[in-house]
């Protein structure tokens, strides 16, 4: 039910997005999505990877800050009102998205969406009741693979 | 053109005549006091008389001036290791006033006066005020801090004592600093040369021209600042700047001060007693030689400072100077010999930030200080590496940890400090002692 992301710290300055990128696919791991969450001073680099471990060994070579943190990838209908019906059902039950992003794939009418909850085993229920699909690690790394 | 008696008189005030005293006069007058002030610290402090005997000294070994070379050195540590009270040579009855200052590791230092040790630091400052060409027709905005800080009341007091109007309207609020200054016909200001940087700054953002209000005299101090910033002052605000020099352990403001003539800092050696040694081997330097000033308080009753190692570096200008005081003068303090850094008057230690940063963090990060001045303010950022154990995926909770680094180091060192995550390993390593402090304040800037 849940994936791996690795999340990096990164100073607000030119140049340093490339660094990572090329330590990994120096190391050939693929990156499939990833999102860049910025202040004034400083980014912090989220990345769903090919392979997670060693993604965040040869970052943490390179002397980067890498944490591992556990994101649920979600399939939300790709129609307006898509997301709207997702984000209704956890309105009101207490479960916060602390961030979210999407995916670089879909499948034909489905998007596929990265969510951090605060509470994550709760949010994992309430999606299942739901029956909202909520991908696993490998299914999600299957379609990587497609 | 001289109108008046008040302007023949300018530089004449009758408490300047210490000033004026002839040089083998003033030997005598400082032998006297040095054997009273060396019999009165090996009487009362312990530290002192174990210093002393350490070396076979008795307070009668000192027949002539030269024997001070003969006494110990006294260290700021000696004033962290006493605290609070233990160099203090009179009872708590008879001390009226207590300042303190930082300490080398957060922990403050505290110095103490008598009635008369006032006396003498008001004398002082009224020498001062009267060296700088200040009279009782003055209007004094005393723009330093007043409290624990020795400026504020230390230029307070010289400032009433030699009849001035004073403003004793202490730092901060430049605006209305501004107004007071325009509004009051202000005659003289004393602060932070930086500080008076941003007021110019200022003032020209709000439309007030300084070269056309009354203001003529600054008597700045408390931080280094070369003469080219003085050109700066003088040029923008169309007046004459002095440097004043104190430290807290001595007295505070009005150890030495500069004359029109600006060609270094009159000490006032009847009272505070100058001598330059090598900093590494202490050893007693000729006039004219740099190296470290050393400080011997001549008649400070409640905590006698002998050989009190400053830190700073200057030399003794050799020669008289044309303003015909006798009294001799140190070169502008350009820089110290050691890490401790001015910042807005507040003296700074690394130890210090280091303190905040393992307050919060729990384990001490790999940081650098990093010193700049900005429209003539010194700016200090302390920059950060982040490590696993505060990293957070959650943009929230970085900026929570930046912005409590942030407060935990303003309210240990007392100056707001500017916090700047940075990705691990991009502070350089020295080898043996870290260079923990850049300082790319421009003083000619």
């Amino acid at each position: 039910m849940r994936i791996h992301q690795l999340s990096l710290f990164l100073e607000n300055q030119p140049g340093q997005l490339i660094e990572p990128c090329s330590i990994l696919s120096r190391a050939g791991i693929d990156i499939r999505t990833l999102t860049l969450a910025d202040t004034q001073q400083f980014g912090i680099l989220r990345l769903i990877v090919s392979d997670w471990q060693a993604g965040a060994k040869v970052l943490r070579e390179a002397g980067y800050v890498t944490n591992i943190t556990e994101v649920v990838a979600v399939e939300v209908p790709d129609r307006p009102g898509g997301l709207t019906e997702l984000l209704t059902l956890l309105e009101g039950s207490g479960v916060n998205i602390e961030y979210m992003y999407a995916f670089t794939f879909g499948r034909l009418d489905k998007a596929v969406l990265i969510f951090r909850f605060d509470d994550m085993d709760r949010a994992i229920e309430l999606l299942k009741r739901a029956e909202i699909n909520v991908l696993d690690a490998v299914e999600v790394y299957t379609r990587i693979e497609k | 053109m001289i109108e008046t008696i008040e302007e023949a008189v300018v530089g004449y005030h009758p408490a300047s005549a210490p000033d004026y005293i002839p040089a083998q006069h003033m030997k005598d007058l400082q032998l006297a006091r040095l054997k009273a002030v060396v019999l009165r610290a090996w009487d009362r402090v312990a530290l002192f008389r174990n210093r002393m005997e350490e070396r076979g000294l008795a307070p009668d070994d000192i027949r002539r001036l030269d024997d001070i070379a003969r006494l110990p050195f006294t260290v700021k540590t000696d004033l962290r290791d006493t605290y609070p009270f233990g160099l203090f040579a009179s009872p708590m009855s008879e001390v009226v006033r207590l300042h303190v200052s930082s300490g080398t590791t957060g922990k403050p230092i505290v110095v103490a006066y008598n009635r008369e040790d006032l006396e003498v630091w008001t004398a002082a400052m009224v020498r001062s005020f009267a060296a700088c060409g200040l009279t009782h027709g003055d209007i004094l905005q005393n723009a330093y801090g007043y409290g624990l800080f020795t400026g504020g009341l230390g230029a307070h007091y010289g400032g009433e004592a030699m009849g001035a109007t004073v403003i004793p309207i202490s730092g901060g609020n430049t605006d209305r600093q501004i107004m007071i200054l325009r509004d009051f016909k202000v005659t003289a200001i004393c602060c932070t040369p930086s500080y008076f940087i941003h007021l110019i700054d200022r003032a020209a953002e709000l439309g007030v021209n300084l070269k056309e209000l009354p203001l003529r005299v600054g008597v700045f101090g408390a931080e280094p600042w070369t003469d080219s910033m003085r050109r700066h002052i003088e040029a923008a605000a169309g007046i004459q700047a002095f440097d004043i020099y104190g430290l807290s352990e001595i007295i505070g403001p009005g150890v030495a001060i500069e004359c029109p003539f600006h060609s270094g800092l009159h000490v006032f050696e009847d009272y505070f007693y100058p001598e330059i040694v090598d900093p590494d081997t202490g050893e007693q330097l000729p006039d004219g030689a740099e190296g470290e000033l050393v400080l011997t308080t001549l008649s400070k009753l409640a905590m006698p400072m002998i050989r009190y190692r400053t830190r700073d570096i200057t030399a003794i200008v050799p020669g008289t100077c044309a303003c015909g005081r006798t009294l001799r003068r140190m070169r502008r303090i350009g820089r110290r010999s050691d890490d401790m850094f001015i910042i807005r008057g507040i003296n700074v230690f690394p130890s210090q930030v280091e303190a905040a940063l393992l307050a919060v963090e729990g384990t001490l990060p790999h940081y650098h200080i990093i010193l700049t001045r900005e429209k003539g303010l010194d700016q200090m950022e302390v920059q950060v590496e982040v490590t696993p154990e505060v990293f957070s995926d959650k943009v929230g909770a970085m900026e929570d940890l930046s912005k409590k680094l942030a407060l935990t180091l303003d309210r240990t060192l007392g100056v707001r400090v500017a916090v700047r995550l940075v990705r691990p390993h991009t502070i350089p390593r020295s080898e043996g002692k870290a260079k923990r402090v850049t300082d790319n304040r421009n003083l000619d800037q």
